[in-house]
């Protein structure tokens, strides 16, 4: 017989600590603590036997890991967090005094840290960042909007400006784009970056005074975490793309201008306005073979050649096409868009820098407005409105501007992200069958459908347990089914009053 | 001062290593007074000196006054003085010459748009002054532009003026024989200054002990490099890390100009702002935009990526399986009931003649005759193909159960306390007569300890005899050679299980010990085994050992019956708590299988005799038909399907169907109920 087993010494009791015990052992406040959490990337655990390692109490308790706080407790990030503690103790000290040279002296030795270590830790691998980067690029982007007047300093929203810029930059240049979404809460880009699909939402270009029940601190920690990341993440990106980095505009190079030529705000505004060719490292010759090793499973080579050649397609999609933006348009992410996709475009130069053609260029063949009429109209291009641009993207073909010409009344804009379950409406059903015609999807042998007494008795049947997940599913599935039906049910009423409408102007 | 005095200064100057201040201070004291820009100036006015080479070509601030502002000099025509112009504004005339003319306005001036295109056309504009009192443009000569550029530059105005000319010591040009001031310097003068020296020395020792650290050179701006240059082999504290979820991506409602579906409409938008925030199913109302440059700004998205961060770092997370299965698939594979034929489906005939609940029902060994009785006390003798009743005999108390004898003709009714056995005269003669002698062979009253033996000599009705006991009879049993029967006494404590022996009229307490309450009890069709259902378990007695064989766990609250196979291996209970158990007595002294079919308690359960089939019912008015096979295989587990749902049977006073028994030859089934009625299915 092994040796008697002690209550306390094995299991969840040794394996959780409480987040008050955590704090104490690492000689931490809560917000240092957080901070750290976020930085590190810890979270809680649920125990299996939570109410037990509570000792019977009920009030909620967030519980981590023992092996996570040992962890943490290794960082030497607390080191700068307890010298910073001290800084701010000698600042208020000296302030208090009224000596000011002592205040100068010590603010110059300022606790400096950096989150490399962090980075590397987190993400071993690049392709560890590249799939975390959905959170990054969201926050990121939404603090480059931020009123600069606000809560958040202006320095930390130029940071997030310039990372973001890069960011979008890099699209760009890599052509990697792959769907669109203007929603009611931003416009959603979804890029495909070494296989792996990353969506994030760039808010519209409303800057708009932040709402005050958000503990700042919290996103600023995340948001401190998600710069250095992008920003080595973006130097990646640039250096496999055999970029310069940090972007630098292509004829600069040539001319070698520099900030000091333009002055600082041009230069900025320049590269921001996304209408420059970057500068390379030097030039590099790719071999484009493919390596037989790569194909997958049943591919053959002239599936994945097929699809090569689709992909480039795509990625030159608007190639040849000359576009004008109107004032009205929102122009960052037309930009981003069109010229990711092998499209040249160019604005008034009354409305911004690094304009290359004006509206009088006779090669301009579509132009993109937002407004219903314009004062005077070239015969030789399209007037389009912009979500042409999204829908041609999402339907990955140059699109028949008919539907989107300036003025008239847009076809709905559609979400290209839905999953075939739940309720289509049935413009997306016929754009989904068109593109499955090509795919000629395989079919399903037809389920042997139980009567629906058979089924009955067949439950009977069941143990307790599985009858319980059946009735949970059946009851989830009843409530989802119920949503479609209202949906088709409001789309036939609809349906009906426009077809008695037309029935209506016809006679 | 005189001269001498400077000689002599100058030679304490050469005399010491650090100049002397008092000179110095008296030179800036004077010079600071008089003038802002030369000093030479000064001392011409004061001493006599000889002119230094540079001189002449030096101009003075005077100098240049008298000679080159010319503005004095020249002849003012406007003699009207320092007042404002704007008086002369309406007028032609801008004042009066010396003699007292008119001086005519030159040139009209004119607005902003003149003075624009003006600005446009001269090329000069730029360097055109205009004189208000003369009225007049003087544009400025290259010469006074160059002067105003200087003053701009906050430099000496003077062109030809260079402030910076090699320095002309005067001083020392001429020793001293004597020294201006005569005290001997001071031994400080000397040695290092103390005050000096603490206060080095303090900041050295803060130095040395790390208390002052020496500035370091932070890059201001973060500097990034190839992180993930060199592969190192990842150092996972952590192999349970669960990376964080991904953001569900938006569907069509939520786009700027979503299909009209997806508008709410009015009550759905109220019933949307009427429900708390966290409780709503999204966080946004779909809206529609007749183009995108009327899309406005939307200032919660900075909560929802609040709130996304809140999850990060604050929320546990769990890997959860997600079923992404059809329920069907959920569903056991089971052999298709039409497969599994015969069974009783359809209402056949109807017994409608009892008031009141019918507690108890049995079928004859044929199957030709069923009996039945209940709470209107008359017990009924059935045909059963046609529904007609053959006898009622009326008996003093409830029926609570009846059962045929299958060995003889003979039927054995509980009433109140009294066990009826009666002779019902059908079927084949022989038998009816055998068994009439079987029961005539008690002649006098028996009094034994829990019952009394009462013998009905020949009565019309077929009732023979009578065993009297001391408590009410629940349930009743006959042995498959039928010379034995078995009562329970639900209410009994001392003895709630007699069995008696119809041959030799006698009667056998076998237990001294109740336990529990007694629910039912059952022989085993062919081995001499006892079972006796409780509450909870089924205690299993071997009854030519004496002893008790098995004891099995329910697991129900509330046992209500059970029924055996006919082979005796397996055993179903049917409880009060809906559930119903089987028991495959070779496995396990637990529940093989435990269903909950029904939606109610569970009244009944019994077993066909020849086809593998079993029934329950219960208060919910339904009858389940369920196919239960047993193989003679030993390793293979019984196959428990249910085939069929009879119903047929109303409601009455929260009870249903309360007895059922199965057609003795065919897959036929009789059901009886509360509301009275018997039912045949087939």
């Amino acid at each position: 017989m092994g040796k008697l087993q002690k209550k306390g010494e094995k299991g969840s009791a040794t394996n959780y600590i409480t987040r008050t015990q955590a704090v104490k052992k690492l000689q931490l406040t809560l917000p240092d603590f957080r901070k750290i959490c976020i930085l590190k990337g810890i979270y809680p655990h649920e125990p299996k036997k939570k109410r037990k390692l509570a000792k019977g109490s009920s009030a909620p308790k967030t519980f981590y890991y023992v092996k996570d706080i040992q962890y943490l407790a290794h960082e030497p990030l607390l080191q700068k967090f307890a010298e910073t503690k001290i800084f701010v103790k000698k600042v208020k000290k000296a302030l208090g005094r009224d000596e000011l040279d002592t205040v100068q002296r010590v603010r110059d030795q300022k606790p400096h840290y950096t989150l490399d270590h962090i980075v590397k830790e987190r993400y071993p691998n690049f392709a560890d960042a590249i799939k975390d980067l959905d959170d990054a690029l969201c926050l990121i982007f939404l603090f480059s909007t931020m009123p600069r007047q606000g809560k958040v300093q202006p320095g930390i929203i130029n940071k997030c400006r310039i990372l973001a810029v890069e960011f979008m930059h890099y699209v760009i240049a890599a052509k990697c784009i792959k769907k669109v979404f203007v929603s009611i809460k931003g416009i959603y880009f979804q890029v495909e970056i070494e296989g792996n699909d990353i969506s994030w939402i760039i808010p519209h270009q409303f800057t708009t005074p932040p709402p005050s029940n958000i503990d700042f601190k919290v996103m600023l920690s995340f948001l401190e975490l998600y710069t250095t990341v992008l920003g080595f993440v973006n130097f990646k990106l640039y250096s496999n793309l055999n970029l310069i980095y940090p972007p630098k505009a292509l004829e600069d190079v040539f001319t070698e201008k520099s900030s000091i030529y333009y002055g600082d705000d041009i230069y900025r505004e320049r590269l921001e306005s996304l209408n420059i060719k970057l500068a390379e490292v030097q030039n590099l010759e790719e071999d484009e073979e493919i390596d037989e090793e790569l194909l997958a499973g049943d591919q053959t080579l002239d599936d994945l050649v097929q699809s090569r050649k689709e992909e480039e397609t795509f990625k030159n999609l608007f190639k040849g096409c000359k576009f004008f933006l109107g004032r009205e348009v929102p122009r960052e992410v037309l930009v981003l868009a069109i010229r990711s996709l092998g499209g040249e475009v160019s604005w008034s130069s009354d409305s911004g820098v690094a304009s290359t053609y004006n509206e009088t260029d006779p090669d301009i063949t579509h132009q993109i407005v937002d407004r219903p009429s314009q004062s005077h109209q070239f015969l030789s291009r399209c007037y389009v409105q912009p979500q042409w641009i999204f829908d041609s993207i999402n339907q990955r073909k140059v699109l028949p501007v008919d539907d989107y010409v300036a003025g008239c009344l847009l076809p709905p804009h559609l979400s290209p992200f839905v999953n075939t379950e739940g309720y289509l409406p049935p413009e997306q059903v016929e754009l989904l069958d068109r593109n499955k015609i090509g795919e000629d999807g395989e079919e399903e042998s037809p389920r042997e459908e139980l009567s629906a007494e058979d089924k009955k008795l067949a439950v009977m049947a069941m143990p307790k347990k599985r009858k319980a997940l059946y009735n949970k599913m059946i009851h989830s599935n009843k409530k989802k089914a119920s949503v479609v039906n209202k949906l088709k049910r409001k789309r036939e009423e609809l349906d009906e009053v426009r077809e008695k409408k037309k029935a209506a102007t016809d006679s | 001062m005189s001269k001498r005095s400077l000689e002599r200064a100058e030679v304490t100057t050469e005399s010491l290593p650090v100049p002397s201040l008092d000179g110095v201070e008296h030179f800036s004291l004077e010079s600071g007074s008089e003038s802002e820009e030369e000093e030479d100036l000064d001392f011409g006015e004061n001493d006599y000196r000889e002119p230094l080479p540079d001189e002449k070509t030096l101009i003075r601030p005077g100098d240049y006054n008298d000679s080159d502002c010319s503005s004095d000099e020249e002849e003012i025509r406007n003699r009207i003085g320092n007042i404002p112009m704007e008086w002369y504004d309406e007028y032609d005339h801008i004042g009066y010459d010396i003699h007292g003319e008119k001086v005519a306005k030159t040139k009209k001036e004119g607005d902003q748009l003149d003075k624009l295109l003006d600005r446009m056309d001269n090329p000069d504009f730029w360097r055109t002054v205009h004189n208000k009192r003369e009225g007049e443009d003087i544009v400025l000569p290259d010469e006074d532009l160059a002067v105003i550029e200087k003053l701009r530059s906050n430099s000496y105005p003077d062109l030809g003026y260079n402030p910076y000319e090699p320095y002309v010591d005067f001083f020392t040009y001429e020793k001293l024989e004597t020294p201006l001031v005569d005290t001997p310097e001071p031994k400080r003068r000397f040695v290092p200054s103390k005050h000096e020296h603490k206060k080095v020395m303090k900041i050295i020792r803060a130095i040395r002990n790390g208390w002052i650290k020496p500035k370091e050179d932070v890059p201001r701006k973060p500097v990034y490099f190839d992180l993930w240059a060199n592969k190192t082999e990842p150092q996972k504290h952590n192999p349970m890390h669960i990376p964080a979820p991904k953001l569900p991506l938006p569907g069509n409602e939520e786009s700027y100009n979503p299909p009209e579906e997806y508008l709410p409409s009015k009550e759905e938008r109220e019933q949307w702002e009427n429900t708390d925030e966290t409780d709503r199913d999204k966080n946004f109302l779909p809206q529609k935009y007749s183009c995108l440059r009327h899309v406005p700004a939307y200032p919660q998205l900075i909560n929802e990526k609040f709130d996304r961060c809140l999850d990060l770092y604050l929320c546990p997370r769990k890997m959860k399986m997600k079923l992404n299965m059809n329920p069907d698939d959920l569903l056991p594979k089971l052999p298709k009931p039409k497969d599994l034929k015969p069974f009783p489906s359809t209402k056949a005939v109807k017994f409608s003649d009892h008031e009141g609940h019918v507690y108890s029902i049995d079928s004859n060994k044929s199957g030709e005759f069923i009996v039945s009785g209940g709470e209107d006390k008359i017990l009924r003798i059935w045909e059963s193909s046609t529904g007609r009743v053959l006898s009622k005999i009326a008996l003093p108390d409830t029926i609570t159960s009846v059962k045929w004898n299958k060995a003889h003709s003979m039927v054995a009714a509980a009433s109140g306390n009294t066990l009826y056995l009666l002779n019902p005269g059908l079927g084949d003669r022989l038998v009816v007569d055998s068994s009439n002698k079987l029961l005539q062979g008690l002649t006098d009253i028996r009094e034994l300890e829990h019952c009394r033996w009462y013998p009905l000599g020949n009565d019309k009705d077929g009732l023979r005899t009578k065993i009297v006991h001391n408590s009410e009879l629940s349930n009743i049993t006959w042995h498959n050679n039928g010379n034995y029967i078995a009562v329970t006494m639900r209410d009994s404590q001392s003895c709630p299980v007699l069995i008696h022996n119809i041959t030799k009229h006698s009667s056998q307490k076998p237990f001294n010990k109740s336990k529990g309450q007694i629910q039912q009890v059952e022989f085993h069709p062919n081995k001499p085994f006892f079972y006796v259902l409780s509450q909870r378990y089924v205690r299993v007695y071997n009854l030519v050992k004496q002893a008790m064989v098995r004891k099995l766990t329910c697991s129900v609250k509330w046992a209500s019956c059970m029924a055996i196979h006919p082979k005796g291996d397996n055993l179903i209970v049917g409880s009060y708590d809906k559930t119903l158990v089987w028991f495959d007595m070779d496995l396990s002294v637990k529940p093989y299988k435990s269903l909950q079919q029904h939606k109610k308690a569970i009244r009944h359960v019994c077993f066909h005799p020849r086809y593998p089939l079993y029934a329950s019912s219960s208060d919910d008015c339904s009858t389940i038909i369920t196919h239960g096979m047993v193989y003679n295989d030993l390793v293979k587990n019984p196959l428990v399907v249910p085939v069929k749902v009879l119903r047929g049977h109303r409601d009455t006073a929260k009870y249903g169907v309360l007895c059922n028994v199965f057609h003795p030859q065919q897959p036929w089934i009789y059901t009886g109920g509360s509301d009275g009625d018997i039912w045949l299915f087939v």
